[in-house]
C-alpha cells in the first residue's frame, strides 16, 4: 500500500483551505451524488419482475403480489414485466411518471467473492477487474482530479475509500448538527497545533465545515427551537444534503445501511419496505431541497450486490449478484427500466441462484459521468480504467 | 475540587500555577501517591507503555519502573480476572448483570416477549415492547460499564485491549434480536476466558454462544432450511479472511456442517429418536439438534467430512484455525491493532509460523511481535480509535480516583461513532488511521476533547443513589502528565497550551494535540 507515498505528497503540497476551494468557481453547473446501500439490499422485492411465474415460485412466503388496478396501493406497475413495491409507490411513483428516475436492473460487479466488504470496497475502487486491489485511489477521488474542481464532500461518519486519491475532500455526517464549538481564535490555536502534520488539512477542513454547516442550518436549527419541524430519519438528512449541494457542493457521497436481510425481511409490509420507505422519501426531499438545481442534478443509487433470487429458510434471502440501480435527476429523461435485461426464469439466474450482471457498474456510471461534465474519452480513462462506457441515454 | 486558576479570561493559564496547588488534591485520597520524580520515565519508556496499556496512569509507571520492562510484559501477558482496585470492584459487583444466567434471562425475556406479541395491537402493546426493550438497553449499558471501568482502571491493561480486540473481531451488535440481554455474558464468558488462549478456544466459545447465533442467524440455519449468513462471516471475517481461496461451495458446505446449530433458552428437549439422542448437546442456551441437522455428506476446502452430528462443526473449525490463511490473518489483524495500519509483512510472517507452531497460541503469538524489532520501531505512529482516545484521557485525567457514573464515557464514544456494542455490521471497527482521522471526524473529535476538558459533574454523580461531591475540572496537568505526556510535545502544542486562557480550553488544547492522538 502506498499511504506513506500519499502522506509525503500531502505534506509537499500546501494545504488549501477549504473556503479557498468551495469558492472556486465551478465550469460545470451538474451535480452528482451517488448513494450508497450498504448491506446488499434485495432488489428483487424493491423492482418486482412480476411477469415471471417463477419469481412466485421461487417466493412463497416474501413474495409481492402483482400489481392490480383495482388495489391502488398495491405495487405499482411500471411495464408489462416490471413493477414498484408498495411501500415506494407514494415517492417514488411521481417522479418515475415525471421522467425523473429510471431504473437498471441486472447492474452490478464483476467480484465473486458475495462478500459485503470486499465487493463494497471493490465497487468504491472502480478499477478494471479483480484480483489485488489498488487501494490508493477510489473512482470518486479520481473523478475530481480529473475535474479539478471544488465542492466535493462525504456526507458520512468517516471519509469512504471512494474518495481515497483526492486531496482533502470533507465529510461531515447530518445525522445530528449543533452550533459550532469553537471560535475563530481557538480554531487557530487547534489547526496551529498541526501545521505541518499530514492531518493539517483534516482539521482545518472539519473546523471550517462544522461552522459552514452550523451556517446553512441556521434556518432549521431555527425552526427547530420553535418545534416547527416535521421531517425525521433519512428524510431530514437528505433535505440539509440538499441544501448544501444546492449551495455550496457539486459532488456528493451518502451511504444507507440496513440492507442485509437474512431473516424475516417481510413483503409488502415489514422490514426492507420501511427502509426503502425511509430511503425513498429522502431521496425526495433531497430533490425538493435542491430547488432549481435539481434539473442539473443526477443521484445514482447502488448496493453492492443483490440477493439471492430465491427466499431462504428464514423468510429472508441470502447474498445474491446482480443489483437495480436507480438513476435520479430533474432531467435524466427517465421514466423507463434501463440497460441489457432478459426474461426471468430459472435457467436464467446466475449460478442457479442469482441476477446475472449484464450492465457493469463502471460501464453504467461511465456512460453517465461523460456527458455530466462533457468528459473525453481520456479524462474516463483516468476515472475507470479500460471501461467501455454504456450510454443509457440518462444525463 | 477546587479550580484555582479557572475563569481568567482571556489571561494566560498556566498548568505549572496549578501544579503545586492541585496535584495533591487531584491524587488525593491515594494514599502515597507517586511523586513526579518516582514516576519520571524515557521517551522510549513512555511511548512502548502507550502501546502495552491504554495510555498510562501512575500506578502502570510506578509498576513498570519497579518490575522493569521483561517483568512487566510477562505479567501483562498473564491471563487473569482484572485486578480491580476496591471500589472499582465494589461498583461492578453491585451490577444484575454479573449475577445473571445468559439461558434464564432470554428464557425469561422470550416468554415477554410472546406474551407482548399475543397483545392486541395498539398503544399497550407498543408500551409494553417498548419497556422491555429499554431494560434490555440498560441491561446492555451495565455491560458497557464494566467493560469501561475494567479498562480504565485495571492494571492489567493488555488484556482490557484484548477484551475489545477480540469482541470487536467477534463482532455481535446489541441492537439486534434479544442481544441486549446477552451482550454481558458473552463478553464475560465466550471472550475473556480466552483472550491469551488458544484461537480456536475463541472460535468454539463464539460459536456456541446465543448471542452470536442470533447475531449472524445462525440459530435459524437448518437442514433444507439453510442460511449461510454465519457460515460465510465464519470464514470470511472470523478465521480465514476473504481471498484465502475458499468457494461459494465451502460456503454452502459449511453452512450445513453448522446447521442444527442453535438455541434453547428453557423450551423442552426436543423428542428424538433414538440414533439421535446420543448426537444430542444442551449447555446454557447453546443446543445443537440432531433433527435440525444436515447429515450429508459436506467437502470442505477439499476435506470430506461425513455426518457426524456436532463433532462435524469442532472438524470444521479445526481444519479452519489450521489453514495458513487463518493464522496470516488473525497475526496480521493483531499487529494492524498493535503495531502499524500496514505492518511489516516479515513481522507478520514470524507471528504467523508462530501461530501455526503453536495451535494458535494468542500469547505466543504477541511475545514474538512485542519483542520484534519492527514494534519498537513503530512506537508513537499508531492514531488512537475513540475507544483509545477516551480510556487513555479517562486515565490521564481522573488517575486512581474511581468515576461513580459511566453513562458519560458512553455517550462521548457514541459521539466518537464507537460504542461498545454498537457495531452493526459483522466486521467490527476498522483499525487504522485512515477509517477514523477524517475531517469530520478531527472536528467531532475535539469537541468531545472539549467536553472532556469540563468539569463534569455527571462523572461523579453515583449511579445507586447518593449525594454528588462537587465537581471541578480534571486535573490534567498532574504528576503523570509531567512525566509522561510533557516530554512527548512539540513546540508548536506547547506554544498553542501557553496561549490557552482559562484551564477548560488548556485541557482541550492538550487532548487535541497531536501528540495526545497517536499511541
Amino acid at each position: 500500500m502506498q499511504r506513506r507515498d500519499l502522506l509525503r505528497l500531502a505534506a509537499t503540497v500546501p494545504a488549501l483551505t477549504l473556503a479557498g476551494r468551495l469558492f472556486a468557481a465551478p465550469t460545470s453547473p451538474a451535480r452528482f451524488l451517488l448513494v450508497f446501500l450498504r448491506g446488499g439490499y434485495d432488489c428483487t422485492n424493491f423492482l418486482i419482475p412480476y411477469s415471471s411465474s417463477f419469481y412466485y415460485e421461487a417466493r412463497p412466503h416474501i413474495a409481492i403480489a402483482r400489481p392490480d388496478a383495482s388495489a391502488p396501493t398495491g405495487a405499482l406497475a411500471l411495464d408489462g414485466d416490471w413493477a414498484l413495491a408498495p411501500a415506494v409507490r407514494e415517492a417514488l411513483g411521481p417522479l418515475y411518471q415525471q421522467r425523473q428516475l429510471a431504473f437498471v436492473p441486472f447492474a452490478g460487479t464483476d467480484d465473486l467473492s458475495r462478500s459485503h466488504f470486499e465487493t463494497q470496497d471493490s465497487i468504491e475502487l472502480g478499477e478494471p477487474s479483480r484480483g489485488q486491489h489498488d487501494f490508493s485511489s477510489g473512482f470518486m477521488g479520481r473523478l475530481v482530479d480529473v475535474l479539478g474542481s471544488s465542492g466535493s464532500i462525504a456526507f458520512t461518519d468517516a471519509l469512504p475509500l471512494t474518495f481515497k486519491g483526492a486531496a482533502d475532500i470533507p465529510n461531515v455526517s447530518l445525522k445530528g448538527i449543533g452550533k459550532a464549538a469553537f471560535d475563530q481564535r481557538q480554531t487557530s490555536l487547534l489547526t496551529g497545533m498541526y501545521a505541518e502534520h499530514h492531518l493539517e488539512a483534516a482539521v482545518a477542513d472539519g473546523l471550517e465545515l462544522r461552522q459552514e454547516v452550523a451556517l446553512a442550518m441556521a434556518d432549521e436549527m431555527l425552526a427547530a427551537n420553535r418545534g416547527a419541524i416535521n421531517t425525521k430519519g433519512f428524510a431530514l438528512e437528505a433535505e440539509r444534503m440538499g441544501k448544501l449541494m444546492r449551495d455550496q457542493y457539486r459532488i456528493g457521497f451518502v451511504d444507507v445501511g440496513g440492507w442485509d436481510t437474512h431473516v424475516n425481511e417481510g413483503g409488502a409490509k415489514g422490514a426492507l419496505a420501511n427502509n426503502l420507505d425511509n430511503l425513498s422519501r429522502g431521496l425526495v426531499s433531497f430533490s425538493q431541497a435542491m430547488g432549481e438545481h435539481w434539473h442539473s442534478t443526477v443521484v445514482v443509487v447502488v448496493s453492492e450486490f443483490g440477493r439471492t433470487f430465491r427466499e431462504n429458510g428464514n423468510n429472508g434471502t441470502d447474498h445474491g449478484h446482480g443489483s437495480v440501480y436507480w438513476v435520479l435527476g430533474g432531467a435524466i429523461g427517465g421514466g423507463r427500466i434501463a440497460g441489457e435485461q432478459l426474461a426471468i426464469q430459472r435457467a436464467t439466474l446466475f449460478q442457479d441462484r442469482d441476477y446475472p450482471v449484464l450492465n457493469d457498474y463502471r460501464a453504467v456510471l461511465g456512460g453517465l459521468f461523460r456527458p455530466i461534465w462533457g468528459l473525453s474519452a481520456g479524462q474516463l480513462e483516468r476515472v475507470f480504467p479500460q471501461v467501455k462506457p454504456l450510454d443509457l441515454k440518462l444525463a | 475540587m477546587a479550580t484555582p486558576c479557572s475563569g481568567l479570561a482571556l489571561t494566560r493559564w498556566q498548568p505549572t500555577v496549578a501544579l503545586v496547588a492541585t496535584a495533591a488534591v487531584a491524587l488525593g485520597g491515594c494514599a502515597g501517591a507517586p511523586t513526579r520524580t518516582e514516576l519520571a520515565a524515557s521517551r522510549t519508556d513512555v511511548l512502548w507503555l502507550n502501546r502495552i496499556a491504554y495510555g498510562v496512569n501512575s500506578e502502570t509507571l510506578a509498576d513498570y519502573k519497579r518490575r522493569g520492562r521483561s517483568d512487566f510484559l510477562d505479567s501483562q501477558l498473564t491471563a487473569r480476572d482484572p485486578p480491580l482496585p476496591s471500589p472499582v470492584a465494589a461498583q461492578i459487583n453491585l451490577l444484575d448483570v454479573v449475577h445473571a444466567d445468559a439461558a434464564q434471562l432470554l428464557a425469561a425475556t422470550n416468554a415477554e416477549y410472546k406474551r407482548i406479541n399475543a397483545l392486541a395491537d395498539g398503544p399497550e402493546k407498543e408500551q409494553a415492547r417498548k419497556e422491555l426493550n429499554e431494560r434490555g438497553n440498560a441491561f446492555a449499558y451495565q455491560a458497557a460499564r464494566r467493560d469501561l471501568l475494567r479498562a480504565i482502571y485495571s492494571p492489567a491493561q493488555l488484556q482490557e485491549q484484548l477484551a475489545w480486540f477480540w469482541l470487536n473481531h467477534f463482532n455481535v451488535a446489541e441492537s439486534k434480536a434479544s442481544i441486549r440481554w446477552l451482550i454481558g455474558d458473552y463478553e464475560e464468558r465466550a471472550l475473556r476466558p480466552h483472550l491469551l488462549g488458544h484461537f480456536r478456544e475463541l472460535v468454539m466459545a463464539t460459536l456456541t454462544h446465543p448471542a452470536m447465533l442470533q447475531y449472524l442467524d445462525n440459530a435459524q440455519n437448518a437442514v433444507n432450511h439453510i442460511n449461510e449468513n454465519y457460515a460465510r462471516e465464519l470464514m470470511e471475517l472470523h478465521t480465514l479472511g476473504v481471498g484465502a481461496g475458499y468457494t461459494q461451495g465451502d460456503v454452502q458446505n459449511l453452512a450445513r456442517i453448522l446447521t442444527g446449530v442453535g438455541i434453547n433458552a428453557g423450551g423442552p428437549q426436543p423428542k428424538l429418536k433414538p440414533a439421535w439422542q446420543g448426537l444430542y448437546r444442551h449447555d446454557g442456551a447453546f443446543e445443537f439438534n440432531p433433527a435440525r441437522h444436515d447429515f450429508g455428506l459436506k467437502i470442505l476446502l477439499g476435506h470430506a467430512i461425513r455426518g457426524q452430528g456436532f463433532a462435524e462443526v469442532e472438524q470444521a473449525v479445526h481444519i479452519l484455525v489450521r489453514e495458513p490463511a487463518c493464522a496470516q490473518f488473525i497475526s496480521r489483524k493483531l499487529a494492524v491493532y498493535f503495531v502499524a495500519d500496514d505492518p511489516p509483512p516479515a513481522l507478520v510472517a514470524r507471528m504467523a509460523a508462530t501461530f501455526s507452531r503453536t495451535d494458535g497460541d494468542i500469547g505466543a503469538v504477541l511475545r514474538v511481535m512485542f519483542a520484534a524489532p519492527e514494534f519498537s520501531a513503530a512506537l508513537g505512529g499508531k492514531f488512537k480509535d475513540p475507544m483509545h482516545f477516551v480510556v487513555s484521557t479517562m486515565r490521564l485525567a481522573y488517575d486512581a480516583r474511581p468515576i461513580l457514573n459511566t453513562h458519560p464515557v458512553v455517550n462521548w464514544l457514541r459521539a466518537l461513532a464507537e460504542p461498545l456494542y454498537g457495531h452493526q455490521t459483522p466486521d467490527g471497527y476498522a483499525l487504522t488511521e485512515a477509517a477514523w482521522a477524517s475531517s469530520g471526524q478531527m472536528s467531532r473529535r475535539f469537541e468531545i476533547a472539549r467536553a472532556m476538558a469540563a468539569p463534569n459533574a455527571a462523572l461523579f454523580e453515583p449511579e445507586e443513589g447518593s449525594i454528588a461531591p462537587a465537581a471541578g475540572f480534571p486535573q490534567l496537568s498532574n504528576p503523570v502528565y509531567f512525566a509522561a505526556v510533557e516530554p512527548l510535545l512539540s513546540e508548536r502544542t506547547k506554544n498553542a497550551l501557553g496561549a490557552a486562557t482559562s484551564q477548560q480550553e488548556w485541557n482541550t488544547l492538550l487532548l487535541s494535540s497531536p501528540e495526545f492522538s497517536y499511541r
